[in-house]
């Protein structure tokens, strides 16, 4: 064979040196330009590629950076500071509404006709005093006396110490009148307004008032609701991953099952909505609202994400691991539950947290069994009338205020900062547990 | 109350079962516990599981069908005026009994007869609750009993908990099965009680939608209209301009991820494109709502064109972005499984990298690339949010992408939205149209996936 090769080469006529020859077709000018043509569509795809992931990049840049810009600021509160005397008449009446505005009108002597002082009594937040009334429940030796106190400003002077309202615009499309914004620029001219961390974002309900309304009745609700789905969908599809992948015969049934769990994984969310509303509230006669109702929808719906990730965390763990096991001697249950599934644990924990992401981000079957209600308390339990984060923001970007926008993209922020959390403790669980075999 | 107190000496019962029947397994041989069957522990779930299993069943069945046997008792009992009614005022009567005993006023005085009727309801509840109590606990002494009484040397208590076991892992991966069939029989049944009064004829070619039903008979307008061809139109709109975005724009980054970008660069791309993916659809619509819809419309307000402020384009546009992650890592997974072999005799050709990814890696990877595109459109057409907060709830047949429709989904959430009667054709409809968004997506998957799976098999 090796004779035959040499023979060939040996044989074969020395070729032409291809530089002497102007015939060759790799040096004709049609090749050239062909070649050229072909180096530049080579970069102009590759150009697109990259300007379709630099697209992407963008609009989530452009979208992050948006809802920042929106919301960065609902983190801070404005507040007015006054000097309350503490009338024990009419604190015994609970009037402080009344203490409030004879305070804020002293800081204004000027203004004596009825209409002026309805500006005035504008500024505060319809919140405040409850908080005056709950600083004098905590301390009641103040009564009698004059304090300084810093109470909630109303949302549109917070709005405009925020500057979002344009100043140079007449008066009838600003929407915020002359006299507001000279009685805020005098309370600010005098060091009377000022600007602090809001709490209130994180404690309280929902509310009417932008200055009183908080994403902590929704957080409560949301913390119930993935408790819920929690509880079922990880036992259920761990026990439904396990059967599937270490005991389950292959026939017919099995398909099936696997057939529909590939199928319920991209079946559209709102049809899990219609199923709750269906089955749970009409069939069942669960009340309206609740996180157990919304838990239990989720739960059906991340199940199929969780069956998924643990059959694919079990397939990776090799079959000697098994054989191992029952070499000396354990049952195949024993094999899978000391064994196979702490090895498969890491994988079904990842999956276990992008359900729950998942689960925490969905709005539409939440609309379905009722959780767009109004809610101004922070549920107590499963049964109690509760909203979680997504509604919550869904039905703040309805809201007509300015103050609203603001606490919405707030709302969303924080939601994306739990799920980037979520999300990263995924990665890096994946990471930290990575095992080649 | 009664309920949590059961769930608690359940508990209770269950940890004392375990211990005991451990601790008895191993006196039973006097310690020496090699001599037994099963390891101890083994025994020991054996009691827990008589003790727990039994009422827990109980327990299930119980509280499923407890509601709706009162109900029957008491509304058996109430007189013949206020059950001879039809369909209509029995939900309303059954309503009444349930907000009473609950104690939620209803707004109007209440019959007196109803009224004695939820009190009666109220009673019978917390009756059946303490018996059940009482059953409840009773079986699961005399079962912790029992299963302690069996314990012995010879009892084979491995293989009995092992057969629980598993019929309970069975019984877990029948849930799926469960769901579906949960879904298609509510969607069926309240579908076909729309269908009772719209013909299905009418819902699905007719191209007039207007749910609105009048309260009384003699009222303008009094029967809606549930012609839904506006809003497979609206939803197909969005699609195609979904798909618009998405499509080119995934393909070509899932082919410079798995091509052109380094192996370092392509492990921080991947999950930052999938971040977009990881983004709540409400936030998407809010969005769409106040970023993207007053971009189109001055875009198009500076180009002379009349745009609606909450237009098809901003809501499918967003909705492309949306979907970008998806078509790029599901294509990005196929372009991978295409054997390296291809390219390099394509290379070998003396094609440049661009030619080979046209003319040989694409060709190869196109099922793939094809299912991948149709999940994407599935995942489109049940899009719900983003819709709804965007595009606006006006029913309109037009192919205009910068004028506002509705979609399926944007419509089934609007229809059940707050207080709504059970039986009117308007709520039922919602159904109706959930049946058709089931059905096409379920088509659509079922390819799919169908064609993912035999693609797949090519190569391994």
């Amino acid at each position: 064979m090796t004779d035959l090769l040499e023979q060939d080469i040996s044989a074969a006529p020395p070729s032409p040196a291809p530089a002497a020859t102007s015939k060759s077709r790799h040096r004709s000018e049609a090749f050239a330009r062909r070649l050229r043509a072909r180096h530049a569509a080579e970069r102009r795809f590759r150009l697109a590629g990259a300007a379709a992931v630099a697209l992407a990049a963008l609009v989530l840049v452009l979208l992050l950076g948006s809802i920042v810009a929106r919301g960065g600021s609902a983190f801070w509160e404005t507040r007015i500071r006054l000097e309350v005397t503490l009338d024990p008449a009419e604190v015994a009446d609970r009037n402080y509404t009344v203490l409030l505005r004879r305070a804020l009108h002293a800081q204004f002597p000027q203004v004596t006709d009825r209409a002026g002082r309805r500006v005035l009594n504008e500024l505060l937040s319809s919140g405040a005093p409850y908080e005056l009334e709950a600083m004098v429940a905590g301390d009641a030796s103040i009564i009698g006396t004059t304090r300084t106190v810093w109470v909630r400003a109303d949302d549109e002077i917070d709005q405009l110490v925020k500057g979002r309202y344009r100043r140079d615009l007449p008066e009838s499309e600003r929407g915020l009148s002359d006299a507001k914004i000279a009685a805020a620029d005098t309370l600010m001219a005098g060091g009377a307004l000022a600007q602090g961390f809001n709490t209130t974002l994180f404690t309280a309900g929902d509310s009417r008032e932008p200055e009183q309304a908080g994403i902590g009745g929704a957080i409560v609700g949301s913390l119930l609701t993935l408790l819920v789905t929690m509880a079922l969908s990880v036992p259920v599809g761990v026990s439904a991953a396990v059967y599937l992948e270490e005991f389950a015969p292959k026939n017919r049934w099995t398909d099936l099952i696997e057939v529909n769990i590939n199928n319920l994984a991209a079946v559209p969310s709102i049809i899990f909505g219609l199923l709750g509303l269906a089955v749970f509230l009409g069939f069942f006669g669960m009340p309206r609202s609740a996180p157990l109702v919304g838990g239990l929808v989720m739960a059906l719906m991340t199940l199929p994400v969780i069956i998924i990730a643990s059959r694919v965390a079990l397939k990776s763990v090799p079959p000697s691991v098994r054989e191992a096991a029952l070499g000396i001697g354990a049952s195949p249950l024993q094999t899978v539950l000391h064994h196979v599934l702490p090895l498969a644990m890491p994988g079904i924990l990842t999956g276990t947290i992008i359900g729950m992401a998942r689960a925490l981000g969905e709005t539409a079957p939440l609309l379905m069994i009722g959780m767009v209600a109004f809610i101004v308390d922070v549920p107590h339990g499963l049964t109690d009338s509760a909203t979680v984060l997504p509604v919550q923001i869904y039905m703040w970007a309805d809201s007509p205020e300015r103050a609203f926008t603001e606490r919405t993209s707030a709302a969303i922020l924080i939601l994306l900062g739990v799920l980037i959390l979520l999300n990263g403790a995924a990665v890096v669980l994946r990471k930290l547990f990575e095992r080649r075999w | 109350m009664q309920l949590t107190l059961l769930a608690l000496i359940l508990a209770l019962l269950t940890v004392i079962g375990f211990l005991a029947g451990r601790s008895r397994a191993a006196a039973s041989v006097g310690g020496r516990v090699a001599e037994l069957h099963s390891v101890p522990s083994y025994h020991g779930v054996y009691v827990a599981l008589w003790a727990g299993l039994p009422a827990l069943l109980l327990f299930v069945a119980w509280t499923a069908s407890e509601g709706w046997l009162v109900l029957q008792l008491v509304l058996s009992g109430l007189p013949e005026r206020l059950t001879a009614g039809d369909g209509q005022s029995a939900v309303l009567l059954k309503a009444d009994i349930l907000n009473l005993a609950r104690g939620i006023a209803t707004g109007r005085e209440p019959d007196p007869a109803v009224a004695e009727a939820a009190r009666r309801y109220a009673s019978f509840r917390d009756l059946a609750d303490w018996s059940l109590l009482a059953i409840g606990a009773s079986l699961a002494v005399a079962g912790l009993a029992w299963g302690r009484h069996r314990i012995g040397p010879d009892l084979r208590a491995r293989p009995a908990v092992e057969r629980v076991v598993r019929v309970a892992l069975v019984v877990c991966s029948l849930v799926a099965i469960l769901t579906t069939v949960g879904i298609v029989l509510s969607l069926l049944f309240e579908a076909l009680r729309f269908f009772a009064v719209v013909s299905p004829l009418d819902f699905l070619f007719g191209t007039h939608w207007s749910p609105q039903m009048a309260m009384r008979a003699d009222q303008v307008g009094s029967s809606g209209s549930f012609g839904a061809i506006p809003l497979f139109a609206g939803t197909l709109l969005i699609t195609v301009v979904a798909m618009l975005v998405a499509v080119p724009v995934g393909l070509m980054a899932a082919i410079y991820m798995s091509e052109y970008a380094g192996r370092g660069m392509r492990t921080w791309l991947k999950p930052a494109l999938e971040i977009l993916a990881g983004i709540p659809t409400v936030v998407y619509g809010f969005f769409a709502a106040l970023t993207m819809a007053p971009f189109v419309r001055s875009v198009g307000e500076a180009l002379g064109l009349d745009v609606s402020s909450e237009s098809a384009l901003a809501a499918g546009i967003v909705m492309g972005v949306m979907i970008i992650p998806f078509v790029s890592s599901l294509s990005d997974d196929v372009i991978n499984a295409v054997p390296q072999s291809l390219r390099d005799g394509s290379y070998g050709l003396g094609a440049t990298k661009s030619e080979t990814i046209k003319q040989v890696v694409l060709p190869a990877a196109l099922p793939g690339i094809v299912a991948a595109v149709m999940l994407a459109i599935s995942r489109a057409i049940g899009e719900t949010m983003i819709v709804t907060m965007a595009s606006g709830l006006t029913a309109n047949l037009t192919a205009n992408p910068l004028q506002a429709v509705t979609t399926v989904t944007t419509q089934i959430a609007t229809l059940l939205v707050g207080d709504q009667e059970f039986d009117s054709p308007k709520t039922l409809s919602a159904f109706g149209l959930g049946l058709v968004l089931f059905l096409v997506t379920l088509c659509l998957n079922m390819v799919a996936l169908r064609v993912v799976r035999t693609y797949r098999e090519k190569y391994d």
